[in-house]
């Protein structure tokens, strides 16, 4: 069990405070919350700080395309049932940003750890969990990132040797790929509506089936394999085939399955799926996203949707039409900056929204909704978008630092 | 046009469609319907045949594995040459291009034999990934205006003497050799290295296909305002940004 019987060495203490003083440096210098900063200064310092810091901890990760922040949350709520948590609960998701949140948290005995796609294989390596959750992999930054099947293929390699349980979707082929060659697996039917980056066997390169709900490739047997967790409508079905009701405040169908994922990893930790559900429902709005904020004198909900999958799963939430829908996309380095994605994105789903279009890259979008046969209206600012809107609560919907941009308007 | 209906062929997009390019297949579809036009769009996974009939056929970027199994698959397939030799009209992007070519570099390190109907040869760049936007002028011959895209490949395309460069980059590599050319042409088969998708940032190389297609020398005039906005903004960008 984890607990804090070996203190740190006197190299790794000097790497933790050292730390602690750049990120309060970089938080006055008003850099952002200085964990990614501290982080880099204590890795400096100490290398095997990561590994040493999380020895003494029950370690989770979660990793994924789109809501491994959400996820995290739920998971580090659930498992305060069981005892003191430490997380980056802010996002910070590289190995900087985990040793600067993981020193934060002498005295927790679970660390909860959200992983960027590319460095899980590592993280796994360094802080030896005890559990892994994967939830989806699908197409992100092209232009920077590695290509979606290479990416599960790491992931493959990466954990073959690992003895952590793996929680995985069973809905996701590239993910099962992925978790298979583990030696323990907990399947999870968390559901993708995404489909399009799975049409090709992962295994052999032969064309998917996909009746239903089910996948399988017809020429070489890989397939769905059997959840023993599952989301169906409303509730969680459990292993013994209880179903415990999901009362969430955060919205939609994502953040079901997100809550499904995260109950499966609580009975990992001997947390039941009742408790860990109803500790979930105290999760309101991650890093801004589901907020809802007042902003001259309009109700606005922010969402944050980074890539194709999560544009989908985000225009399955919000409200119906005539509810006004406010669009921004930015193509700054932290967003990918080629904006074809956006064309993989089917916007005519949001017919019969009255639609603004603001963010760096709103001229591409505006001939990608003019494409899609939708009216719409571009906006210089967040302000005047507001201002033109009919009455109702605003749904924004923005990429990575169109949201930050967002955020920062409306003084949330 | 074989009947009423324009037949716009979106080719294997379980494989190849993975950088947006399917907006080529949706820019070209609406503004066919804005000039009246009927259209029929036909999407071919990789376990169907190619129909011969098509007028129009487009090809995406995929990544190296998908470009593999794709080029095999059109092999084996036949329909998509049948379809070239019956005078169709393809316009294929980044990893279709390649496939279009005599030979590529697959997923494997290897050279795999394309379908040869492009006289081009690809290989795999040394250097650097290309990566950014791209400006460049079009053959003069096409009649058409300056070429804004955007580019994200590894690969070096050389040109045989039957294929036209389709353009001469301003900034940016195109096809990686360092003479300057961007993409490649032959009659009405057509490939570029640009994504962006390249239909939406250049509208009028997809009515240069329609007009292809109709055998028409004009098409009654589309409102290009929000193209013409994002061509101003994409085209400075692109003259903005460190060579």
């Amino acid at each position: 069990m984890a607990g804090n019987t070996e203190p740190l060495s006197p190299r790794a203490k000097l790497a933790v405070t050292a730390g602690k003083a750049a990120a309060a440096v970089s938080r006055a210098a008003g850099r952002g919350s200085g964990s990614v900063i501290g982080g880099k200064v204590a890795l400096r310092l100490d290398p095997d700080l990561l590994a040493r810091l999380a020895q003494h901890l029950d370690v989770v990760l979660v990793s994924a395309t789109n809501g491994k922040t959400t996820t995290t949350r739920l998971i580090a709520e659930a498992l305060r049932a069981a005892g003191p948590v430490v997380s980056n609960a802010l996002g910070a998701n590289m190995p900087a940003g985990i040793t600067s949140a993981l020193a934060g948290g002498s005295d927790a005995k679970f660390g909860v750890i959200e992983v960027d796609e590319k460095y899980l294989a590592g993280v796994a390596r360094d802080v030896t969990p005890k559990c892994i959750a994967l939830l989806n992999l699908s197409r992100d930054q092209l232009d920077r990132a590695a290509e979606t099947r290479m990416l599960a293929e790491k992931w493959r390699e990466g954990l073959s040797g690992s003895k952590a349980v793996i929680v995985a979707n069973a809905d996701d082929p590239l993910v099962v790929w992925a978790a298979s060659s583990s030696q323990q697996v907990v399947w999870v039917a968390a559901g993708q509506a995404w489909k399009d980056d799975a049409w090709s066997c992962p295994s052999c390169g032969g064309v998917m089936q996909r009746p239903g709900d089910d996948w399988f490739c017809g020429q070489c047997g890989f397939r769905r394999p059997t959840p023993t967790w599952a989301l169906t409508g409303d509730h969680v079905l459990d292993p013994h085939g209880s179903a415990w009701p999901i009362h969430l405040q955060l919205p939609g169908r994502a953040n079901k399955a997100n809550a499904t994922s995260s109950a499966a990893v609580a009975a990992v930790f001997g947390v039941p799926p009742q408790v860990a559900l109803e500790r979930m429902y105290q999760v309101q709005a991650v890093a801004g996203r589901y907020d809802v904020v007042s902003f001259l004198g309009r109700n606005l909900r922010l969402l944050l949707a980074k890539n194709p999958a999560g544009w989908l799963e985000t225009f399955s939430l919000i409200d119906p039409p005539p509810t006004p829908v406010v669009l921004s996309v930015n193509a700054r380095g932290a967003d990918g900056t080629d904006t074809s994605w956006l064309w993989d994105v089917d916007y005519t789903q949001l017919a019969g929204h009255p639609i603004f279009v603001i963010g760096d890259r709103k001229l591409d979008m505006a001939v990608r909704l003019e494409v899609a046969g939708l009216d719409f209206r571009v906006c210089e600012t967040l302000d005047e978008a507001v201002q033109s809107a009919p009455p109702g609560r605003i749904e924004i919907i923005a990429n990575y630092t169109a949201f930050q941009d967002v955020r920062r308007r409306v003084g949330n | 046009m074989s009947d009423n209906s324009l037949r716009l062929v979106w080719v294997y997009p379980d494989l190849l469609s993975t950088y947006g390019d399917q907006g080529n297949a949706l820019v070209v579809e609406r503004r066919a319907r804005q000039r009246g036009l009927d259209v029929t769009r036909i999407d071919v996974r990789s376990d169907q045949p190619v129909p011969t009939s098509g007028d129009i056929y487009l090809i995406g970027g995929g990544e190296d594995r998908p470009q593999r199994l794709a080029a095999e698959r059109l092999h084996r397939d036949g329909g998509l040459s049948r379809a070239v030799g019956n005078g169709a009209i393809v316009f294929s992007v980044c990893a279709g291009y390649q496939i279009l070519g005599h030979e590529f570099v697959n997923d494997q390190g290897q050279r795999q034999a394309g379908l040869g109907l492009l006289d081009v040869v690809s290989t795999r760049g040394e250097g650097e990934r290309c990566v950014g936007d791209v400006l460049a002028d079009i053959d003069p011959r096409l009649g058409l205006p300056q070429l804004t895209g955007f580019e994200n490949h590894q690969g070096v395309t050389h040109l045989g003497p039957s294929a036209s460069a389709f353009a001469k980059v301003r900034m940016g590599r195109g096809n990686g050799t360092g003479d300057g050319t961007e993409g490649a042409f032959n009659g009405t088969v057509f490939g570029t290295y640009m994504h962006g998708p390249v239909l939406a940032r250049n509208p009028l190389i997809g009515d240069l296909l329609l007009k292809l297609a109709l055998d028409v020398n004009a098409l009654p005039p589309a409102d290009d305002r929000w193209y013409e906005a994002l061509r101003a903004e994409r085209i400075a960008a692109a003259t903005q940004q460190p060579a």
